[in-house]
């Protein structure tokens, strides 16, 4: 019964999706009140059907009603509470149908949030948003159907893929799928301007709460399943350059360019076309990363067993989108006007380049990632690009992103010099080269190039915080506004970001070893002792865990216990790493396959800073929440006082 | 400054930067593209020893032996096979009949040495290019 509620409120949503998408467009366009108030009640109408339909699913995982066949296919009734309710999630039903959940949940957020938009923008808006909503909707009910219900009702289900029972993997998906479905709100803004032919200070400001709060969760979700991947493919790493992972790693480069060039338009009224045109292509990045993770096309340590008839439903909706917002752009985008003129050296300036920069690294990524599909279209062959393809691309673009980092907030707007900025940032220049030159000397004399990425980190460090020296010493760092706050704390922590991952993937120690209970190994410094191995028991698997006793200079020091987990209903091993940081760098070992007369292979990493990756990324949203938090966003008033009386920084 | 100087400006440093990007990613598109190939073009293609790519195919049925962390098996696509050691701990998923993609370059023994092998999420997943390579020798199986 419930799930045929569930069901039945989804085929709701989307009938309300249609009149949401229609009516309040013919509203606006003739300035009708009525038609346009509706597109506020359907929202949140809509929300209301498409949370009831997600509830409905839960409670079928929840109790484990195994009539419901998507409930077979990914639940088990011997799996802990969490992962029922991750299981949901866990597969390409449910996911998608959170991607609707979230998408509806988007548009109510507006149509509470948005009573100081005008009218007719905030009735474009939520339709635009009903219109995305109406392909996901449909493509739920005619493709993806979660609902489906199986006769006669097996005795139990085929439980979830051990390898997505992880409390990272459990929130993994909601966050990104936060931060993708948000770029749909910029979506939606950048056409309903472009419908109304008016891109000002004032739209600005109300789509740049929206872009931060995307960008934040995008980079919490992007952090999480990279810490995942660390955690859990046991190889040490946490970037592999991975078709699923540059998916998501598109329209977030996408997103942050869009996230400062929003800012030129706020202040300074200039760049509005490139703004617009950037907030179109972040969602189509994150429809075509939907496509890339759903569809299966390319060949990807993260790919799941696929169905291309929903590939290609997501592919001609990607084209849709990303078509008829290019279309309308260049219909009505020569009518945007810039207003602000500039000297090349000013703070818009530095924004161009920071937008140029990240737009060629999202081009790069793109490229890297879509080749494969081409060489396959056009010759038939087969090819992989791989990390050092991104190595020799990616990085040395960094270089000028990150040097030119700390030097633009120290640019006033309009016109300024390079030779004062620069003054101001003379603690911090000397600091980084020497940080690069003790990281040449001192740790590693071979690698030239991880020295200078290491300078880099610290120079993003040290650049973004000497934007605060000017106020700590007149004493007003307590005035501070927050948005300048939340982006010194952003920049800095990318500096964290950069030193854990140069550190962790050039300064790793490894070692692989097959031991026997007694053995002992020297790694690292340390004293490495396979004490014993035995088997647990877990609530739904059997692991063989070995446990390894890590003593210094005589005295212990620490206990790793990795296990190898036998999942019971899948028959299916995962390996579970051990880890022990002291946020300084991660004592890390694996257990391999191994009986009592041959012995277990271990492997163990000592990944120095490897913790300070996931610190850094979590502080760098953190810097968009505060920045978020900002007075004059949360009011979001459109009030327009001359420019020049913003704050510098 | 004029707009129009500006745009000047904007077009020449767009310039710039695209072309220092083009040309890094041409090189490292030359130097890094990894191919695939099933035992059957490996054995029509003669491939040099020290060129990287990638070999897909199934494990062979009572192909694996395990000499500590060495690991031997076979990888076949029914028509040819070729001869695998891999030195480290298996991916989870990995298993005899399965789909598999192995990474490395072929020795002067003939024997390709993986240097990585790549593991999955999801066990009914069979990689493209191993379908394809299947499919083409005539071994394909729709499990539907």
């Amino acid at each position: 019964m419930i799930p045929e509620l569930g069901h039945f409120a989804l085929i709701l949503a989307l009938a309300v999706a249609l009149v949401q998408g229609t009516l309040p467009l013919i509203g606006a366009s003739r300035g009708d009140l009525r038609l346009m108030a509706l597109g506020r009640t359907a929202a949140l109408t809509q929300a209301f059907l498409v949370l009831v339909s997600f509830g409905a699913l839960t409670q079928a995982y929840v109790t484990s009603d195994f009539s419901v066949l998507n409930v077979v296919d990914n639940s088990h009734s011997a799996k802990p509470l969490l992962y029922k309710i991750s299981g949901v999630w866990g597969n390409h039903e449910g996911s998608m149908l959170l991607w609707a959940l979230i998408l509806a949940l988007f548009g109510a957020a507006v149509a509470i949030f948005g009573n100081n938009l005008p009218d007719t923008l905030r009735s474009r808006v939520l339709a635009i948003q009903a219109l995305i909503g109406v392909g996901f909707l449909a493509f739920l009910l005619f493709t993806s159907n979660p609902f489906a219900r199986v006769f006669p009702a097996p005795a139990d289900g085929n439980g979830l893929n051990p390898l997505l029972q992880d409390p990272g993997l459990a929130f993994h998906p909601p966050l990104l799928y936060l931060g993708y479905v948000g770029y749909s709100v910029t979506y939606a803004f950048a056409v309903a301007a472009l419908l109304e032919g008016r891109v000002d200070a004032a739209w600005a400001r109300w789509v740049r709460p929206w872009a931060l709060a995307a960008w934040c969760f995008l980079t919490l979700g992007i952090a999480l399943g990279s810490w995942w991947a660390y955690y859990i493919l046991g190889w040490g790493g946490f970037w592999f350059w991975d078709p699923v992972e540059n998916a998501s790693l598109m329209p977030w480069l996408a997103g942050t360019a869009l996230l400062h060039s929003a800012i030129v338009v706020e202040k300074r009224d200039a760049l509005k076309s490139w703004t617009v045109l950037l907030a179109l292509l972040a969602f189509s990045l994150s429809l075509l990363g939907t496509f890339l993770v759903r569809s299966g096309v390319l060949t990807s340590v993260h790919a799941f067993a696929q169905d291309p008839s929903r590939g290609m439903f997501i592919l001609a909706f990607l084209l849709l989108v990303t078509g008829g917002g290019l279309a309308l752009y260049a219909w009505r985008a020569p009518q945007l006007q810039g207003g602000g003129l500039f000297q090349p050296v000013s703070r818009e300036g530095a924004l161009i380049l920071n937008n140029l920069l990240l737009c060629t690294l999202a081009v790069t990524v793109l490229l890297g990632t879509l080749y494969p599909l081409f060489l396959d279209l056009l010759t038939g062959n087969k090819v992989s690009v791989g990390p050092p393809f991104f190595n020799a691309t990616f990085v040395p673009l960094c270089a000028p992103l990150f040097a030119a980092l700390c030097v633009g907030p120290f640019l006033g707007w309009k016109r300024a010099e390079l030779g004062p900025a620069l003054m101001r940032l003379r603690v911090a220049l000397v600091v980084s080269l020497a940080a690069a030159l003790f990281a040449m000397t001192m740790i590693d004399s071979r690698s030239t190039l991880a020295a200078l990425a290491f300078g880099f980190g610290v120079w993003l460090i040290v650049g973004s915080l000497a934007s605060l020296t000017d106020r700590f010493r007149s004493g007003t760092l307590r005035t501070i506004p927050r948005s300048t706050l939340g982006m010194v704390i952003s920049h800095a922590s990318l500096g964290v970001v950069v030193l854990g991952s140069v550190a962790t993937s050039s300064w790793n120690t490894e070692l692989m070893q097959t031991m026997k209970p007694g053995d002992r190994i020297a790694f690292a410094g340390y004293s490495v002792v396979l004490d014993r191995m035995e088997e647990v028991r877990g609530p739904n698997y059997i692991a063989e865990r070995a446990t390894l006793n890590v003593s210094v200079g005589g005295k212990p020091y620490t206990v790793l216990q990795p296990e190898r987990r036998l999942f019971t209903v899948q028959r299916r091993q995962v390996a579970e790493t051990a880890i022990q940081t002291n946020l300084l760098r991660d004592f890390y070992a694996t257990l391999g396959e191994g009986d009592p007369k041959q012995g277990w292979v271990i492997r163990l990493y000592l990944n120095p800073l490897a913790p300070w990756i996931w610190l850094g990324a979590a502080l760098c949203a953190l810097g968009g929440f505060v920045s978020l938090s900002d007075r004059r966003l949360r009011i979001g008033a459109p009030s327009r006082r001359p420019s020049s009386l913003q704050p510098a920084e | 400054m004029t707009p129009k100087r500006r745009r000047l400006w904007l077009l020449l440093g767009s310039l710039t930067t695209l072309g220092v990007a083009a040309a890094l990613v041409l090189t490292a598109l030359n130097d890094n593209l990894v191919f695939f190939y099933s035992p059957t073009q490996v054995a029509e293609k003669s491939i040099g020893p020290e060129r990287r790519f990638r070999l897909g195919g199934l494990v062979e049925e009572g192909s694996v032996q395990k000499e500590g962390q060495i690991v031997r098996f076979t990888i076949t696509d029914t028509n040819k096979t070729l001869k695998v050691t891999y030195r480290g701990i298996l991916p989870d998923l990995f298993r005899e009949g399965q789909g598999v993609i192995a990474e490395g370059s072929i020795g002067p023994d003939g024997v390709f040495t993986a240097r990585e092998i790549l593991a999955k999420h999801d066990e009914n997943y069979m990689p493209p290019e191993v379908a394809k390579a299947l499919k083409e020798s005539g071994q394909w199986k729709d499990k539907k």
